[in-house]
C-alpha cells in the first residue's frame, strides 16, 4: 500500500495513477478482509476500487491524461504533511493497545449490540441491525449526503448540455 | 468500443449475474454481509459496463436519465417515508418496532424497507454520476 501510495505521488501520466489508486483500494479491502470487516471490505472493493476508477477514467476522458508539472515549491506541503502525520502518531500512542478487551469502544454500546440485538432487532448480522436500526438517523444522513452529491453533480454538469438539447429541440 | 465481439460476449454474460448478486447483496444483507450501499453500487457497476461496452445512447434508452432522477429522489423518501410512518402508528421516527404485529417482525420490515432506499438512491446516484461524466464530450 506504501509503495503503491507513494507511486501516485511520483507518477505524471494520470492514467497509471489511477490504476494505481483502483489497486490501493484493492489492498485495502484485504487489509480489511483480514481484519475480519467484511462489510467494510465489501463497500471498499464495490466502490473504492470499481466504481471510483470508472469515474476518475471517465473524467480523464474529458481533460486529458497527464497532469502539467508543478512550478509552485515543495517544501511547505511536504512540512504540512509530515507534521500532521507525526501527530496523528503521536496520538496513536494513548490509545489502548489494538484488539484489547478493556478499550472503551469495547465497554461503550458494543455489548449491548452483540448480545441483545438478535432479540432486539433480529438480523444475523449484527452489522446491518447497527446500521439500519440502531444507528437509522445516521445512515439516513449518509443516504441525504449521497443524494445532495448527485445534486451538486447534476447541476455542475447538467445544466449547460440540457439547455444545449432544448436549444436544439426548438429550432 | 461496440464492435468488439469479444467485450460484447463477455458483457452479455456478466451482466445477469451482476445484477442477480447485486439483488442478492440488497436482500441478504441480514444474513451475510452487504446491505443496501453495497449492492447499489455493484447494480450501477452492472449498467455502467453496459455503458461502457455498448454505448451511452444504448443505455439511456433502457434508463433515461429523467426516470434515474426520479429514484434518486425516491430512495431517500422511501428511507424517510419508512420513518414517517413510524411515527403515524404512534412510534418514534425510525423506530420500527410498530411497523409488524411484533417488534422483531417490524424491525424486519423496517430494515427491508430502509436498505431498499439506500440502495436505490446509491444505484441511481452512481448511474446518474456517470451519466453526467460521460455525456459531456
Amino acid at each position: 500500500m506504501a509503495v503503491s501510495a507513494i507511486a501516485i505521488v511520483r507518477l505524471r501520466s494520470l492514467f497509471a495513477a489511477v490504476m494505481l489508486t483502483s489497486i490501493y483500494s484493492l489492498l485495502s479491502a484485504s487489509f480489511f478482509l483480514t481484519l475480519d470487516a467484511v462489510d467494510v471490505a465489501f463497500t471498499e472493493a464495490a466502490v473504492g476500487a470499481g466504481i471510483t476508477t470508472v469515474l476518475f477514467l471517465s473524467t480523464l476522458a474529458l481533460v486529458g491524461r497527464h497532469s502539467q508539472e508543478s512550478h509552485h515549491t515543495r517544501w511547505l506541503p511536504l512540512g504540512v504533511v509530515t507534521l500532521t502525520g507525526a501527530a496523528l502518531i503521536y496520538a496513536t500512542l494513548d490509545m489502548p493497545r489494538f484488539g484489547d478487551p478493556a478499550a472503551p469502544v469495547h465497554q461503550h454500546v458494543a455489548p449491548r449490540y452483540i448480545e441483545q440485538s438478535a432479540q432486539e432487532v433480529g438480523p444475523p448480522n449484527i452489522v446491518t441491525s447497527v446500521l439500519a436500526s440502531y444507528r437509522g438517523y445516521d445512515t439516513l444522513g449518509e443516504v441525504t449526503v449521497v443524494f445532495t452529491a448527485a445534486i451538486g453533480v447534476m447541476l455542475l454538469l447538467g445544466r449547460s448540455r440540457k439547455d444545449k438539447q432544448d436549444d436544439e429541440h426548438e429550432t | 468500443m461496440k464492435r468488439n465481439p469479444v467485450l460484447r460476449v463477455i458483457t452479455d454474460l456478466l451482466l445477469p449475474p451482476i445484477l442477480l448478486f447485486a439483488l442478492y447483496v440488497q436482500f441478504h444483507g441480514d444474513y451475510g454481509p452487504g446491505g443496501g450501499f453495497q449492492a447499489g453500487v455493484i447494480f450501477a457497476a452492472g449498467i455502467i459496463l453496459y455503458a461502457l461496452v455498448y454505448g451511452l445512447k444504448k443505455t439511456q434508452r433502457v434508463l433515461p436519465p429523467q426516470r434515474i432522477r426520479v429514484f434518486v429522489a425516491l430512495g431517500v423518501l422511501l428511507y424517510a417515508g419508512t420513518g414517517i410512518a413510524g411515527l403515524l402508528l404512534g412510534g418514534n421516527y425510525l423506530d420500527y418496532n410498530v411497523l409488524g404485529s411484533n417488534p422483531l417482525a417490524g424491525q424486519h420490515l423496517g430494515i427491508l424497507l430502509v436498505e431498499l432506499g439506500v440502495g436505490i438512491t446509491v444505484a441511481a446516484v452512481m448511474i446518474m454520476v456517470f451519466y453526467m461524466f460521460a455525456g459531456r464530450k
